[in-house]
């Protein structure tokens, strides 16, 4: 029988390690799940954990499929610190997207370097506007923002269909559901000669580098924490737990938003129905991974990018479907949660479990 | 009462110990109940007498030593067991559950099934026998604590024990349901069942035990007749050192008021809460104002109001003049007013920030913690360190969690967090719940010495004997509503306490008719 | 309009409405345990697929929808295992559930895309299951008197037996019920077991009755319009009756609409339309909860460490 005994202050050690040993754990968990299944094992986990990573060809593909992750992870991991469960992130993107769209088709035909830029800011206002909803409704009438944030996320699946095979089906497309290609001034650069990494990876690591600021170092982000760990203690201190509901969703809001414009004007350079890549719910295995720490954050996107990109390989390599990506990373955060109880806990084996009672 | 000598003790210890993770908590405990016998535990918080009765009803095990049960030596794995042999406990901290009603709440007190309607006639042959009480129709959620801690009670005489512990049972009643417990517990011990009572309170230990035995550190440093020892002596005993008195200064009477309280209401907030009821208080500069009552009539709704965590009309409270009923915690604190609440974990600190990081919640506005949005670390670490020098508080530095310091020692940091800010007026509510007698006395002389200031001090306590000796005047709290104040010269405990339970009694009874009323 | 289209429309609201009973009764008794499983959308699709797979794999559907009980049951057992053994985070626990669903499911139903069983029958003989009006009361599956059965019966269970009012009072406060004596792990552990069986089966009923065919998601966040249930029905069996009942309509409104061509309203809009009646439901009854904090058990989502 295992025993858990309360650290007075929590494993700094553990703490750094349990990500690593979490993964280690997924490694083997996933061979020995797969091999059931009937598929190679050890293919199917080179190709999704390691292979990505060895070939360098691979590298851009990363760090395009890390920037959404980084942007959406780094917004939802300052929610979370707040008890703020923003679990719609995925229709805030799609928000982004849609909001980006417009300003492109609004601007359709005209050019110049201000119109990227507006797409982007479009983006992160439609995000932060289906935020808002959330936030209204849970400061207001404490309705749970977990529920309605991700009813949301199926409405804006929705409304992204509607758009594309109603009022925004390209004239030209041949009756194909999506919008018009984006133009070259609507259409984010590349920042590597004869890549795809677009400007959207540098700008994803500087944001997180900018919340890991606020968030470590500012008034702002210790409002955040206090208002997460001991609310009681924040309306001591002064803090108002409902400006901080407010500041938290809209900027994961704004973020998911923002992530969603560059992945419109940057990888897809038009609006599909295949838009939604479910970024928005691996973000919150990110956030998670990087122990909702905007730094961590960023080597949490690389290895769930890692995955994606590797699950894209065993598909054609081993066989594997494209859900076990999926199944790889749920497996790697109940991991991670479960290896989290060694920063808080001592396991002891044996022994009788009584405690404390009434005290 | 005690029984014949030559009948074994109903319960013995010998050589108890217990140890938790940096911590000796019980070392070699030998002592022995006798039938029918009244036997007190005395000795501080931290003394280990916790440990030590949950180890005799079976919550936790001993490391070493020998339960023996009538003379034969025991096992006691869990509080299911203790029951069976005959131990019933009341706990300081009651089990039990908020909207379910009070039969509901005794039929979970029972280890098995039990019908209805049995309980319902069991539960009413005790409440007749004992005198006590109480409608077993009531939801917990409307009890007052007193009437809370009888449903304790009532669950455990259900079970014929033959041991009744009680845990620090009075720290929650009024004198005169005191002595009605009392009459309740000299009953049962009369009839045969043993009671183990656990206090601190030398004077009621004089007024009801047969024997006592004194814990300090863990270890029994003594056993004496209560009737016979002088208060003065156990006290000693039970501290280890002489008793000493908090110095003052000659009052410099009649200062300019600082803060006033006028006919301050407010709703009570959910359904646990207590309405504040047409409040009004002042305090001059260089006083210290006290306000004494039963948990659970308004204190904590009073501490939130005065904080600024809950808002009030402007001029229900002024400042030096300054209305500031609407402003929050941080503009109060700005302007002078600080304020400590009851719960320090989660409420006046935040267990999982480090001291340095403590310091921002409270002392950010008065001391500069924040600079341009971000906040001056290395002055936080400063303003920390100053504090445990100040009040010679135990941690591993500046940078220990919160929660890994000890409660009377981060009381001591809390408390310190406060004065060193030298506010114009401070409101603190249970300044030494928990806390030793030697940090206890260093608190007293802070608050003394910062009165001597000039500033305003505003105490909220359960403890009378704390506030009797630190106040110039002291006003009781009771369902919301706050006595006129008296002055601590010439006021007596039989006033004091009629003032707590007087008024609630009468209430109490019309709740009683109300739900008796036919619907 | 006719007899014929009123029975039919009613019938299909109570149909409808059968899964998400099931999973929010579940959920109810997990949530009276104070335990917050948002994990029920990925526990729904487990038990979809296997109860799928067992019924094309044996040609039983008794056995599939015992499969996806223990399906529902084995994926709740990671979350208790995780939330009550190792104390950790609810709801994070439960989003990483859904997630493992949707991505387990998807995995082991790869081979049955595009595969259809035979449904599942109503109960009754055809004399009465087919008779143009008495069918509106006897024309059902045993899961659709099932699901309303069981509501009688968890309402009974909480209010009147003596493990329900265990139950709910190791949901008010477990520090209590553990200082009496309540194995608090143990009992939440059952309700989460319970929670998963319900989910389980409720999945079940979407691929083997609903829809006797596999595709990927085919619970479509119907799971979690079951945990907005629950706080709809403010924790109580029979309310959810009537939540469930008026979701079925929404659902039913928008099939209908769908199959009289409606133009007015794009089909994208009609499927926004069941998320949508939840968001505003659930604002409905949060306004009027304003205030008093309402009925959720007090412990509802707290870890509870015994040490």
């Amino acid at each position: 029988m295992l025993r858990l005994e309360p650290r007075r202050e929590p494993s700094a050690v553990m703490r750094a390690l349990s990500p690593a040993l979490a993964v280690l754990l997924t490694l083997i968990a996933g061979f020995i799940a797969f091999t059931l299944m009937g598929y190679n094992g050890a293919l199917a986990i080179e190709q999704i954990a390691l292979a990505p990573l060895l070939d360098p060809v691979r590298w851009p593909d990363l760090l395009i499929k890390a920037a959404p992750l980084i942007l959406i992870a780094t917004g939802l991991s300052i929610g979370f610190r707040a008890n703020v469960w923003n679990i719609g992130a995925e229709g805030q993107y799609i928000l982004g997207a849609i909001f980006a769209t417009g300003a492109a088709l609004a601007t359709w035909e005209m050019s110049g370097r201000w119109i990227l830029p507006l797409m982007l800011v479009a983006g992160a206002a439609g995000g932060a506007a289906w935020a808002a909803i959330p936030a209204f409704l849970r400061v207001r009438w404490k309705v749970s923002e977990i529920l309605v944030s991700l009813m949301l996320t199926y409405v804006s699946i929705q409304l992204l269909y509607y758009l594309v095979r109603g009022p925004w089906k390209d004239p030209q497309g041949f009756n194909f559901p999506q919008t018009r290609m984006f133009s070259d001034s609507q259409t984010l650069p590349a920042i590597i000669e004869g890549s795809l990494v677009h400007l959207g990876v540098p700008i994803a690591i500087a944001v997180a580098i900018i919340a890991w600021i606020l968030m470590s170092r500012s008034l702002f982000g210790y409002s955040v924490r206090l208002v997460g760990m001991a609310p009681q203690a924040a309306r001591h201190a002064g803090f108002s737990e409902n400006r901080t509901i407010w500041a938290t969703l809209l900027i994961s809001g704004a973020l998911a938003g923002f992530a969603g414009a560059l992945e419109a004007a940057g990888p897809f350079g038009q609006l599909v129905p295949q838009f939604p890549a479910n970024y928005g719910f691996t973000a919150i295995i990110v956030a998670f991974l990087g122990r909702l720490d905007p730094l961590g954050v960023i080597a949490g996107a690389l290895l769930l990018a890692v995955t994606y990109v590797g699950g894209e390989l065993a598909q054609t390599s081993a066989g594997l479907p494209q859900a076990a990506a999926g199944v790889f990373q749920a497996m790697l955060l109940f991991f991670l949660l479960a290896v989290d109880v060694l920063a808080r806990y001592r396991i002891r084996v044996g022994g009788p479990a009584h405690a404390r009672a009434g005290a | 009462m005690a029984a014949p000598p030559e009948a074994p003790p109903l319960l013995e210890l010998a050589g108890i110990g217990k140890s938790f993770p940096g911590v000796r908590a019980n070392d070699a405990i030998s002592f022995a109940v006798a039938p029918e016998e009244i036997h007190a535990l005395i000795g501080e918080n931290g003394a280990g007498k916790s440990t030590l009765v949950k180890i005799i009803y079976g919550v936790q095990q001993a490391d070493e030593g020998v339960i023996r049960w009538r003379g034969a030596p025991v096992a006691i794995p869990s509080p299911k067991a203790a029951r069976k042999l005959g131990v019933g406990m009341v706990f300081q901290h009651f089990s039990l559950f908020e909207p379910m009603t009070v039969i509901e709440n005794i039929a979970l007190g029972f280890d098995h099934a039990i019908d209805r309607r049995e309980l319902e006639r069991k539960v009413a042959q005790i409440l007749s026998a004992y005198a006590i009480p109480l409608d077993p129709r009531r939801t917990v959620h409307t009890l007052s604590v007193g009437e809370r801690q009888r449903i304790e009670i009532v669950r455990c005489l259900l079970q014929n024990p033959k041991l009744l512990i009680m845990d620090e049972p009075t720290s929650v009643l009024t004198p005169q349901e005191a002595d009605r417990l009392f009459d309740t517990l000299r009953q049962l011990a009369r009839e045969g069942c043993s009671i183990l009572y656990i206090s601190h309170k030398l004077g009621e230990i004089k007024a009801l035990c047969d024997r006592a035995t004194i814990l300090r550190g863990g270890k029994v440093v003594g056993s004496c007749d209560p009737k016979q020892e002088s208060t003065r002596r156990m006290a000693e005993m039970m501290i280890g050192a002489e008793l000493k008195t908090v110095a003052r200064a000659a009052r410099a009477g009649g200062g300019q008021e600082r803060i006033a309280v006028a006919h301050l209401s407010h709703p009570a907030p959910g359904h646990f809460g207590v309405a504040l009821k047409d409040i009004s208080l002042s305090v001059r500069a260089g006083e210290i104002f006290g306000i004494a009552g039963v948990a659970g009539n308004g204190q904590t709704e009073l501490l939130l109001a005065l904080s600024g965590e809950t808002r009030s009309a402007p001029d229900m409270i002024t400042l030096d003049g300054r209305a500031i009923g609407a402003f929050g915690p941080g503009r109060r604190r700005r302007l002078g007013l600080c304020a400590v609440p009851e719960e320090r974990n989660g409420h006046a600190a935040a267990p999982d920030f480090t001291l340095a990081e403590n310091t921002v919640l409270t002392a950010r506005q008065r001391l500069g913690l924040v600079e341009h949005g971000f906040i001056a670390t290395a002055k936080t670490r400063d303003y920390a360190a100053r504090i445990i020098e100040r009040f010679a508080v135990k941690a591993h530095g500046v940078s220990a969690l919160a929660r890994s310091l000890s409660g009377g020692n981060l009381q001591k940091f809390i408390m310190g967090r406060e004065i060193l800010q030298t506010p114009d007026a401070l409101i603190v509510s249970q300044p030494t719940w928990g806390v030793d007698a030697g940090a206890a006395a260093a608190i007293h002389q802070a608050l003394v010495d910062l009165a001597a200031r000039g500033s305003a001090i505003v105490i909220i306590s359960q403890d009378l004997d704390e506030l009797l000796t630190l106040c110039d005047r002291l006003a009781v709290i009771n369902e919301g509503k706050l006595s006129a104040p008296l002055a601590i010269s010439g006021v007596s405990i039989e006033q004091i306490g009629l003032l707590m339970g007087g008024v609630h009694g009468e209430a109490a009874q019309r709740r009683e008719e109300r739900a008796h009323a036919p619907a | 309009m006719s007899t014929t289209i009123v029975i039919s429309i009613i019938m299909t609201i109570l149909i409808a409405a059968t899964p998400i009973l099931l999973a929010s009764l579940g959920e109810l008794v997990v949530e009276k345990s104070g335990v917050l499983n948002l994990g029920v959308e990925g526990m729904m699709l487990c038990g979809a697929v296997c109860g799928f797979g067992a019924t094309v794999a044996t040609g039983s559907l008794l056995a599939g929808f015992l499969a996806a009980m223990a399906a529902g049951v084995a994926t709740a057992m990671i979350f208790a295992f995780l939330t009550l053994t190792l104390s950790a985070n609810q709801v994070a626990t439960g989003l990483a559930l859904t997630i493992f669903g949707v991505g387990v499911s998807s995995l082991i139903g790869k081979p049955f895309v595009g595969r259809t069983v035979g449904r599942l029958e109503p109960l009754l003989p055809a004399a009465l299951s087919d008779h143009p009006v008495l069918r509106v009361v006897f024309g059902y599956d045993i899961l659709v008197y099932g699901a309303i059965a069981l509501t009688a019966a968890t309402a009974w269970f909480l209010t009147s037996t003596r493990p329900g009012l265990i139950l709910r009072a190791v949901g008010e406060s477990d520090s209590s019920a553990h200082a009496i004596g309540y194995p608090v792990i143990a009992i939440r552990a059952a309700a989460v077991a319970f929670g998963g069986a319900m989910a389980g089966l409720a999945g079940a009923y979407f691929s083997l009755a609903l829809t006797p065919m596999w595709a990927d998601r085919l619970t479509a966040g119907r799971g979690w319009i079951a945990l907005a249930l629950v706080v709809f029905a403010s924790w109580k069996p029979g309310r959810l009756l009537l939540g469930a009942w008026l979701f079925g309509a929404v659902a039913t409104f928008e099939l209908q609409a769908k199959a009289m061509g409606a133009t007015w309203l794009a089909p994208e809009f009609l499927a926004m339309l069941p998320y949508l009646a939840t968001v505003v439901v659930l604002t409905l009854i949060s306004m009027r909860r304003a205030g008093a904090e309402g009925s959720a058990p007090a412990c509802l989502g707290k870890p509870f460490a015994t040490a």
